[in-house]
């Protein structure tokens, strides 16, 4: 009898640990902490290559079934406002003036980062969005709401939104060429670039790629590869002769994960429902022997018959 | 169930008569609604039906200045983020009467429930406007879970809160229609479903907050802080306190048949008391506000024009109302409580929009907000909103006592 309930005393208690611990390791791993996949691609992107062809996007809208370009990709035109990506457009290329005026204008191609640990699939309350382990950010479009709050959290303003499709709006960007680069192939963008400023590799190569370029052609460019910590690091990565702030890159967008600026609140969310009911109850009985002591006031046992 | 509850069956007809038309028969019913209010109800309703049935057929572009960079408009920054800090009422008056024992409050704690839960329903209606397929809004609970997201934290505690708060409403449901044993079942879990309620709230109003927080490079740094969920639950305390002072006073003042006599007597000494709580959590916020600000290290911010706009929402909004109610209950002044009460109402909507709308994406150069077809439809569901509370103010035992069961509470 007693070993008996020894036996079922050790019982629940590894029950309980296995349960907690396994609640860390699987529960909430949408939330651990996460540096990427070790073998992901990746693209880097040197800048100083670019020449504003629009190419990339040219490519980018066949590979991905988009309406193409409307007009020339001569008319230089489409470069007097910054664009940004949207539904039909998964990445745009846009011109901004030298850093000395004899110098030719600087080109940046901007699409979807490829977070290693995305803001948008710690906002999707669906998990229509993740990292694959080739390296892509991918959206499934059969589960999404289309509540739009992966586009309130990308820090890179990427997700778009089919705001006039009203039977199935989906948010679009682009996807790494997924499809391509699981049959060896390399992204649309990159393997069109005439100018071969796109390399496609494995991230982990291409980050000391870049430090070497950087290295063999001292003050040409920015001491700073752009996106391999930026929120937490970026399967996209770019070479720049000039400061990133000057040509639309974001900055000041921390080395952190944006996954991390929630998982606190996350974590006292069960805190809350197992101290709120010990509390408030306490409250509750507490208030309740204090009105039916004796001595309190006038109200009787019909009075506070249905109260409690 | 009116059998089962041991009064004799009643003909349908006369049913509803008694618990539908107020009483009167069907055409004289009929003819007494048309009056001025209605009329213009029925036109702004009107007026926004063929947009709403527009936003279903051209999809969300064409009656939005919702964009790719601006991705949450009028809809959400109103119906949420303004709405669910004003339904907060339902939680504080529960827990007021039923866990903190105070019973003088139980006049205020039907009409502070019926105002949360339909506060919560309109919500979840603003959210099938704006959400891109809102017939997918069950997925979060049974299809996927995207347990790492502060959002589906919100879509869980916004149903199941919805759901509690119909439950606590069940009592004077019950009442309309004579259900006795229903009605004492629903009385049982009174407590029970007060303090879910209360968890509830806790989290997700907090959590209407949190949903900033993975918005670091993007919200104003004045309105961005680590406190934003505890900013939001504080404040949504004196949101709701503030408005059930307004809802009491509109009711006293439009609806006086709706409201027991004694109830009407009580009105002006609860209102100061509410006042006196409202009070109390403004002048925390500030404390909260200040850390904040002190923490981030914001100070030269306020030099300009966001600055300026914070100094107007801190001293403007919270400072002066919350002067405003000490003075209005030092003098036993009801009257001033009741204006400082619809005062501090602007004050959080102004707070919510400025989180969700004015201050996010504050860096980008040309934005657009509040496109007319929006404003009409929200127009539109606030005047449906209005009515539905009305209707129930009007059938159901809310600011009055049911005869049949007075004074047994």
């Amino acid at each position: 009898m007693k070993s008996n309930r020894r036996h079922f005393v050790r019982g629940i208690a590894a029950g309980a640990g296995t349960l907690f611990f396994s609640q860390r390791a699987n529960a909430l791993s949408p939330v651990e902490h996460f540096t990427g996949y070790p073998d992901c691609f990746g693209l880097l992107m040197d800048l100083s290559l670019c020449i504003g062809c629009r190419k990339c996007e040219e490519a980018c809208k066949q590979a991905n079934q988009l309406p193409p370009i409307i007009g020339s990709l001569e008319d230089k035109a489409v470069f007097e406002r910054e664009r940004r990506t949207d539904a039909e457009n998964y990445t745009v290329v846009n011109r901004y003036p030298p850093a000395q005026p004899d110098k030719p204008p600087v080109f940046t191609k901007k699409q979807c980062m490829h977070c290693n640990e995305p803001a948008c699939a710690s906002a999707c309350l669906v998990g229509a969005f993740s990292k694959s382990k080739e390296g892509a950010v991918l959206y499934n479009k059969d589960i999404c709401l289309g509540c739009r709050y992966c586009m309130i959290a990308c820090p890179f303003n990427i997700p778009a939104y089919e705001y006039h499709n009203p039977t199935s709006p989906k948010v679009r960007k682009c996807t790494l060429c997924y499809e391509r680069i699981k049959k060896g192939e390399r992204p649309a963008c990159a393997a069109i670039c005439p100018r071969e400023a796109i390399t496609f590799g494995k991230r982990s190569d291409l980050i000391k790629q870049a430090a070497e370029t950087i290295r063999k052609h001292p003050g040409k460019y920015q001491d700073h590869i752009y996106g391999v910590s930026e929120a937490g690091g970026t399967s996209w990565l770019y070479l720049s002769e000039v400061p990133f702030a000057t040509i639309g890159f974001p900055m000041g967008l921390g080395t952190k994960p944006f996954a991390d600026y929630t998982r606190g609140f996350l974590s006292a969310v069960p805190v809350v429902f197992v101290v709120w009911p010990a509390l408030l109850g306490g409250f509750h009985l507490f208030t309740k022997s204090r009105q039916q002591a004796p001595t309190g006031d006038s109200g009787g046992p019909a009075d506070s018959k249905e109260i409690s | 169930m009116t059998t089962k509850s041991g009064h004799a069956a009643v003909p349908p007809r006369q049913w509803m008569q008694e618990h539908l038309f107020e009483g009167k028969p069907l055409r004289a019913y009929l003819r007494e609604l048309v009056t001025p209010f209605h009329l213009v109800a029925g036109l702004i309703i009107l007026a926004g039906l063929p947009l709403v049935v527009m936003r279903y057929v051209l999809g969300l572009g064409a009656v939005t200045h919702a964009s790719n960079d601006q991705p949450w408009g009028l809809f959400l920054s109103w119906g949420l983020f303004s709405g669910v800090p004003l339904a907060s009422t339902g939680f504080l008056m529960a827990s007021a009467v039923y866990l903190f024992g105070l019973r003088q409050y139980y006049p205020l704690l039907r009409p502070a429930v019926l105002t949360g839960f339909i506060g919560y329903l309109f919500a979840v209606i603003y959210l099938l406007v704006d959400l891109g397929m809102p017939w997918r809004l069950p997925y979060p609970m049974f299809r996927a879970f995207g347990t790492g997201s502060v959002m589906f934290l919100v879509a869980w505690h916004v149903a199941l809160y919805l759901s509690t708060q119909l439950v606590e409403f069940c009592p004077a449901i019950f009442e309309w229609v004579g259900a006795d044993r229903f009605r004492r079942w629903a009385l049982r879990v009174t407590v029970g479903a007060t303090i879910f309620g209360v968890i509830l709230s806790t989290l997700h109003q907090s959590a209407l907050g949190a949903l900033f927080l993975l918005a670091p490079s993007k919200l104003h740094p004045l309105w961005y802080s680590p406190y934003l969920p505890l900013l939001f639950f504080v404040s949504s305390i004196f949101a709701g306190l503030s408005m059930l002072i307004v809802e009491s006073t509109l009711v006293s003042r439009l609806l006086p048949q709706r409201m027991d006599p004694a109830n009407h007597q009580a009105l002006d000494s609860l209102t100061l008391g509410l006042g006196k709580g409202a009070a109390l959590v403004l002048i925390t916020y500030f404390g909260l506000k200040m850390i904040g600000l002190a923490h981030g290290h914001h100070w030269a911010l306020l030099r300009s024009n966001y600055g300026a706009w914070f100094l107007i929402e801190m001293i403007g909004f919270v400072l002066l109302p919350c002067g405003l109610f000490l003075a209005g209950i030092r003098q036993a002044n009801v009257r001033l409580v009741r204006f400082t009460a619809i005062f501090t109402i602007l004050g959080v909507i102004a707070n919510r929009f400025t989180v969700s709308m004015f201050a996010f994406q504050w860096e980008l150069p040309h934005r657009e907000f509040f496109y007319w077809k929006e404003r009409i439809i929200v127009a539109a569901i606030v005047t449906v909103e209005v009515l539905v509370y009305r209707w129930i103010v009007n059938r159901l035992p809310v600011h009055k006592e049911h005869p049949r069961y007075a004074g047994m509470h």
